[in-house]
């Protein structure tokens, strides 16, 4: 039983994470009382809304997230997709940039197939997927891999400055998908790197130090904006 | 969610490379850990690592008739189950044609080997003879399962000790183990598959590799004296292999067998000391 | 002879020493063991995901589905492998055990599977595959309101005992042995999981609860200090 709590401590369900009149419960917590309730597996955060972090369990989809899914069959109007977690998605025939005609879905794309598409609409069990947006469509070559879904926001960094980064110094695209599936491709060598990289953020991405962890693991030439040091490297060229 | 195309692509160009996605080279395999007697009520037991590959082996033992063509040896029988709890393409319910194989080849290479000593687990010819119950698990299939069930059933059965008997009532006595070891002879046979994807081979798959594999070729090889022999074989999948891919297979297993083999023959004898 | 002391030595309402770690199969969505002493079991959790046949889905909320399965080479005496009559009650026991306190509604039409392996018995197979199910259930990050511990509480002549081993369940002198095994939830002390064969007073009932709550307040410590990174052994 705790009175006061530690910023990003790891909870369990059940545990009593604060207690006091003045907290609000947020996100997997429930008030009981004058306690605040942990009820999900995760980091505690906030200061008077009090909220867990996941991070584990699979990917719950929102309206709005761009995911990577896996062609897994093959309708009359478009294709049932993979996209992990609790509920399969639909990409209508509709939902295409260009006009498909019935006759040539599998053309477009057969079972196996991967898409970067974005989830239009979320019903009681049944995800909705389109591909009318920028950078969305069918993938072809590269390669997938899964990470965490939980830790794709650091994977992608503020304003996508961790992607950016490993994009650039493995000469790569990357398409990262909010469930988890992020798309690499370049040639055989870069895209092995970029995908440890990427690992590497998913592995260490609650510990400090993690932008010069892996600036330092694909060898980028860390800039530095020192004018003594500008000079130098100037005069040495 | 099952393997992408695009993944099947850069797994089979890697490989006419030489090369496999994780950094390994054609033949070589993960990384193997063996621990024994994990379970302390069966006669003896291993638990398996490849890679992130886990399959547990338990070795049971009872008296019963023999079979009438052979009524002065003891017999063998091997189960095997992918349960759910290994992956989520597996359901529960009965052995599928996936477990009920490898529970087949795993005793192919046990039987054809002569590595039990059917002869010794006589009791009385015609009446009694001790039959040996192998009973495999995965437990995590990343895979590669084959190789794991075939090593952790050798272990087991290397580690086993038999359980007492009473002659009076004819009776196994479970629960109460001598200091005797399963009668077995120097042909211990180590399996090893080895896969084909566009005729590039290659060993130990992952299961993004096992999933993209075009064929496959088991062998279990023993070297009793300084000749390997081979005592089992399985073709899996529906690939051609051609014969000079099979002695290419064949040759490459021999290699293996030497860089491998040894230093687990040597872990095993070990655990077998405790 | 009464009982008075207990066959292996351990005090009353004392526990076997424990092992608990969380992570151990990494195809999982969640996983865990936890063992009593000589009872060890394993628990994998896959889900939230898609229920199939869809005439089996739940419009209103997702199900949990449990498949208990002992080794056969767990026992003294090789247990046929699959499922058996026994193994199918503790499946559906355990299901109920852990759907009271699983946010259901939260994913209509969907499974969360269980898979339990008991890998070595000495009695309460079943409270450890519970103990190790609710790991691996938060492990998976399922929401609960609260965590679940499971206990057998023994009658053994006329003492209540906890933890009770084989030898105990066998006792026979006296008023025999009575086996109570109890699942406990976290906050709110309620019962999920009950269970009673043998011989008791109605009077004496309370007296059990009592011992399995407080056992059960000892197992969430374990579970919970295993779900924060710690790799329990007492045996070492």
């Amino acid at each position: 039983m705790t009175e006061t709590k530690e910023r990003r401590r790891l909870v369990i369900p059940g545990e009593i994470i604060a207690s006091g009149e003045d907290y609000l419960p947020g996100d997997f917590t429930r008030k009981e009382g004058k306690n605040i309730i942990a009820q999900r597996y995760g980091l505690l955060e906030g200061d008077r809304v009090i909220k867990i972090i996941p991070v584990s369990g699979v990917y719950e989809p929102r309206r709005g997230n761009t995911v990577i899914g896996r062609v897994s069959d093959i309708t009359f109007n478009g294709w049932i997709v993979e996209i992990g977690g609790p509920y399969g998605a639909f990409l209508s025939l509709m939902e295409c940039p260009r006009f498909i005609n019935k006759n040539d879905i599998a053309e477009f794309a057969n079972i196996g197939d991967v898409f970067s598409a974005k989830i239009f609409s979320v019903k009681r069990n049944s995800i909705d997927l389109t591909l009318k947006s920028r950078g969305l469509g069918k993938l072809e070559g590269g390669r997938i891999i899964k990470i965490n879904p939980h830790k794709v926001p650091r994977v992608i960094g503020k304003e996508g400055s961790m992607i950016n980064l490993i994009k650039n110094e493995t000469q790569t695209e990357i398409n990262v998908g909010q469930n988890g599936y992020i798309w690499i491709k370049g040639d055989l060598a870069g895209e092995e790197k970029a995908e440890k990289a990427i690992e590497l953020v998913a592995k260490e991405a609650n510990s400090e130090g993690l932008t010069e962890k892996i600036e330092k693991f694909l060898g980028a030439k860390i800039k530095k904006i020192n004018p003594e040091e500008v000079e130098q490297e100037e005069g040495e060229e | 969610m099952d393997i992408p195309n695009i993944n099947k692509n850069r797994i089979a160009e890697i490989l006419e490379k030489g090369k496999r996605l994780d950094g390994r080279k054609l033949l070589d395999y993960r990384d193997i850990d063996i621990e024994t007697n994990i379970s302390i009520n069966a006669e003896g037991t291993a638990r398996v690592r490849i890679g992130k590959t886990e399959v547990i082996a338990g070795v049971k033992m009872d008296v019963q008739e023999p079979y009438t063509d052979h009524p002065d040896e003891g017999t063998l029988i091997t189960g095997m189950e992918f349960s759910p709890i290994c992956g989520s393409r597996y359901e529960s319910g009965p052995p599928k044609i996936d477990a009920i194989e490898v529970a087949r080849v795993v005793d192919r290479g046990i039987r054809e080997s002569k590595f039990i000593d059917f002869k010794k687990l006589c009791i009385k010819e015609g009446e009694k003879v001790w039959s040996v119950l192998i009973d495999i698990y995965a437990i995590n299939d990343d895979g590669n399962v084959l190789d794991a069930s075939a090593l952790a059933s050798v272990a087991a059965l290397r580690v086993a000790r038999m359980p007492e008997y009473d002659e009076k009532t004819e009776k196994v006595k479970f629960g109460e183990f001598t200091k005797d070891s399963i009668p077995l002879t120097e042909n211990i046979p180590f399996t090893m598959t080895f896969h084909k994807i566009k005729g590039n081979l290659f060993a130990d798959p992952n299961r993004d590799e096992e999933d993209t594999s075009e064929g496959r070729v088991t062998l279990a090889i023993t070297k009793p004296k300084k000749e390997y022999i081979i005592n089992a074989m399985q073709k899996g999948d529906v690939a051609l292999i051609s014969i000079d891919e099979l002695e290419q297979i064949v040759k490459e297993s021999e290699k293996l067998y030497d860089k491998i083999f040894p230093e687990i023959d040597k872990k095993i004898e070990k655990l077998t000391k405790k | 002879m009464a009982y008075t002391k207990r066959l292996d030595g351990r005090k009353f309402d004392e526990l076997r020493p424990i092992k608990a770690e969380i992570g151990i199969i990494p195809n999982a969505d969640g996983s865990a063991m936890f063992a009593f002493g000589e009872t060890v079991a394993i628990a994998a959790v896959y889900g939230p995901k898609p229920l199939h046949p869809q005439h089996m889905q739940d419009p209103e909320k997702g199900i949990i589905r449990c498949n208990y399965n002992m080794l056969p080479f767990s026992v003294t005496e090789r247990a046929k492998p699959g499922p058996s009559r026994r193994s199918k009650e503790i499946s559906m026991i355990t299901e109920n055990a852990l759907s009271g306190v699983v946010d259901l509604k939260r994913f209509p039409g969907t499974v969360i599977d269980i898979e339990i392996m008991i890998l070595q018995a000495n009695a309460s197979t079943r409270c450890a595959g519970i103990n190790a199910a609710a790991m691996a259930l938060a492990h998976a990050g399922v929401v609960m309101r609260e965590m679940v511990s499971s206990v057998s509480i023994g009658k053994i002549d006329d003492k209540i005992a906890t933890d009770i081993t084989k030898d105990e369940e066998d006792y026979e002198e006296g008023e025999g042995a009575t086996d109570i095994p109890f699942t406990i939830t976290s906050n709110s002390e309620a019962i999920t999981h009950l269970q009673l064969d043998g011989k008791i007073q109605t009077e004496r009932l309370r007296e059990a609860y009592d011992a399995a709550l407080k056992a059960s307040k000892k197992i969430l410590d374990y579970q919970t200090r295993a779900l924060k990174g710690e790799k329990i052994d007492e045996n070492k």
